[in-house]
């Protein structure tokens, strides 16, 4: 069972359209693991000179870019504006979020693939009106530390002046997240109703199965 | 009850409906290339689970390959190690892959059709956004990631939640030397880079209807690029025609059922959507996009707006920044160091076509440091080359090159310098797409090639009214 709350730093990306290539530039793409891409987070970004897999230390920070400024770089919620993930399917982008140790984001609006790799990784999404998040990112910016709280179980972030703001969550997404399932183990619980819908398109359209 | 052909074939392939409001959709075909398989194999293998049906899989190498040189294999040992590990791969299931040594091997969403597996009615996924390609074959494709490729190896199937429908109607005749790929940036300009989220959008209309295959690929591959996860054409007579004599359709003993199915894929007269826009073809002209999203987007003769139209004014004044471009510049006035032609948008033969109609007889401008066609297939290159058109292009000062996604996002050699420009037949001009730094504008193969022998922007009609 997984924790029920966040709490922690907010990291303040003021705006739209963030895409995943901007969230992990290809050159990190050849990886063939899911791990090890926190480095490169933001990297075009991050760093003032470009990188490899194979040639990567060593590289002068860009003190401008907030990832590197303090309490930001050690924060663990993300904030954006809309359409969050946009562009490319590379769920590389989410391992990258989550193997920065960052665990929830929150935007007005995110792209369909980049929400469904997150629901399959375990990244709490949270979409917000945009005046919301306005005020939270101007405030993160203008505090030396902008710690607010999540609550999964009653739905609602608590700032740090106390107010509360209720969010709202698909509950598969909350089931999925709250424990860490297994989908591929859960579809195959439905194998005998997979093969039965198999065996009917056979002989239906059996032309999809008669192209070796 | 009337259904929209995205209704029909969501319904054909519900297994199940979950508790969750998701449905089990079966797949029909699973495309996969270098980049998004190894983790979702390695996962298998780590829960020792099987491949559910190996034939429903296409496998090529597309993204991190070099574009020349290929005689001696894969140079850079990053990409080396990646390539293996699907070649490794597919041994080890016997999946079929179109490696670097077959004329087949090429872009993914090239392939697919070229190949004839991407066929009417199919549900068809690929770790890659531009999936969306398919769809002009009236098949329901989108991109997944890495989780899901691995779902769909291990149970082929998805859990998904149903998309609403969204009717993109265009009406009316093109203008000429206007492209399908002036119209969908035109109408990503429109409705912008998330307008289509949550929707799967169904194109329609007499322009549509009246452009070929090719030409209604580049549509659905953009698609991804205004939000949508797909987009759908419907089947007719030019799908059909497009569809003769590939190598893997239906054999003969079933050609005739496959055909009276695909007949039916077609949205019904009067089924609802749950939003309609409507565009007509003689508003739009040759397109150029001018900042780092492919909303931000004009016509050839415009200028670059200014902040008015604007809400977030520090976002638009960093993008300008980005682009070293000044409000109010005329787009005519813009140079360009690179040219690339290529990339799933823009690859195929008819885009080769088009670019070599314009640069026959012409020279690259001096100012270009370097253009690159990138044919999208092997097949594609053996045909252009049996028209000559890599002579027109090597003539003219153009590189020809191998197969590969290339400068699209540059994870081969092939990618821009910091501060180069670059007028791309791609479809992502997100910073440091094409290159750290990299600015990158996307038109169409004949405005891009017009670039390279003007060495800055210019209307191609213009042109070859002049020529």
């Amino acid at each position: 069972m997984k924790n029920n709350t966040y709490k922690g730093q907010i990291i303040p990306i003021n705006r739209d359209n963030v895409d995943t290539d901007l969230i992990i530039p290809k050159q990190y793409l050849k990886s063939i693991k899911k791990s090890g891409f926190g480095p490169f987070l933001f990297d075009s970004l991050r760093y003032t000179t470009t990188a490899t897999l194979d040639s990567k230390d060593n590289r002068e920070e860009d003190s401008s870019f907030i990832l590197n400024q303090s309490p930001y770089c050690s924060g663990n919620i993300l904030i954006s504006k809309s359409n969050f993930g946009c562009g490319s399917s590379r769920e590389h982008a989410v391992w990258a979020i989550q193997n920065y140790g960052i665990e929830v984001v929150i935007a007005e609006s995110f792209a369909d693939i980049f929400s469904r790799n997150s629901y399959k990784n375990g990244l709490l999404l949270i979409s917000l009106e945009n005046s919301i998040i306005t005020d939270i990112i101007d405030a993160a910016l203008s505090s030396n530390h902008y710690i607010i709280s999540i609550n999964l179980l009653s739905n609602e972030i608590l700032l740090p002046d106390d107010t509360k703001i209720d969010f709202e969550i698909d509950s598969a997404y909350k089931d999925r997240i709250m424990n860490n399932l297994d989908d591929i183990e859960l579809t195959l619980r439905y194998q005998k109703e997979i093969s039965k819908y198999e065996n009917k398109i056979k002989k239906t359209k059996p032309w999809l199965f008669h192209n070796e | 009850m009337k259904h929209t052909l995205y209704d029909k074939i969501w319904n054909d392939h519900c297994i199940r409906h979950n508790e969750d409001n998701s449905s089990l959709i079966y797949i029909d075909r699973h495309l996969i290339h270098e980049v998004t398989s190894p983790q979702a194999f390695d996962g298998l293998s780590l829960k020792k689970r099987n491949i559910w049906n190996k034939n429903s899989i296409l496998a090529t190498t597309d993204h991190n390959l070099q574009t020349k040189n290929r005689d001696h294999g894969i140079t850079d040992p990053v990409s080396k190690i990646q390539i293996e590990t699907l070649r490794d791969n597919c041994k080890k299931h016997n999946i079929e892959l179109y490696d670097l040594d077959n004329i087949k091997q090429g872009i993914v969403h090239v392939i697919g059709p070229e190949l004839g597996m991407t066929q009417p009615g199919m549900t068809l996924v690929c770790g890659d956004s531009h999936t969306s390609t398919h769809g002009a074959l009236a098949s329901l494709a989108f991109g997944i990631g890495t989780s899901d490729v691995e779902h769909v190896l291990a149970t082929q199937c998805l859990n998904l939640n149903k998309e609403k429908n969204f009717n993109i109607r265009v009406n009316g005749d093109l203008n000429s030397f206007v492209t399908s790929k002036d119209l969908i940036l035109y109408i990503i300009g429109k409705i912008g880079t998330s307008g289509g989220s949550g929707y799967t959008i169904e194109y329609t209309g007499s322009t549509i209807k009246n452009l070929s295959i090719e030409s209604r690929m580049t549509i659905c591959n953009m698609t991804i690029e205004a939000g949508a996860k797909s987009g759908l054409m419907s089947f007719d007579e030019v799908t059909h025609n497009y569809l003769k004599d590939r190598e893997f359709l239906p054999n003969n003993k079933y050609y005739d059922d496959a055909l009276k199915y695909w007949e039916t894929l077609v949205s019904d007269e009067n089924a609802i959507f749950d939003r309609t826009e409507e565009f007509n073809a003689a508003d739009v002209q040759p397109q150029v996009t001018w900042g780092t999203s492919p909303e931000m987007v004009t016509s050839i003769d415009s200028k670059i707006p200014n902040e008015d139209s604007f809400s977030n004014k520090e976002e638009y004044a960093d993008t300008l920044d980005y682009m070293g471009l000044k409000s109010g510049t005329e787009i005519r006035s813009i140079s360009l160091d690179k040219i690339f032609i290529g990339s799933c948008t823009n690859s195929r033969i008819e885009d080769l076509r088009n670019a070599a109609n314009v640069v026959k007889g012409e020279k690259l401008s001096s100012k270009i440091k370097q253009a690159i066609v990138v044919p999208g297939s092997g097949l594609v290159k053996a045909q252009a080359e049996a028209e000559g058109l890599d002579i027109i292009f090597i003539k003219a000062g153009f590189e020809w090159r191998d197969p590969g996604c290339s400068m699209c996002l540059g994870m081969n050699d092939d990618f821009l310098q910091p501060y180069e420009r670059c007028a791309s037949t791609s479809n992502r001009n997100f910073q440091g797409r094409q290159g750290d730094k990299g600015r990158t504008h996307l038109v169409s193969p004949s405005m891009a090639a017009v670039a390279g022998i003007k060495g800055h922007f210019y209307n191609v009609k213009d042109f070859m009214n002049e020529k």
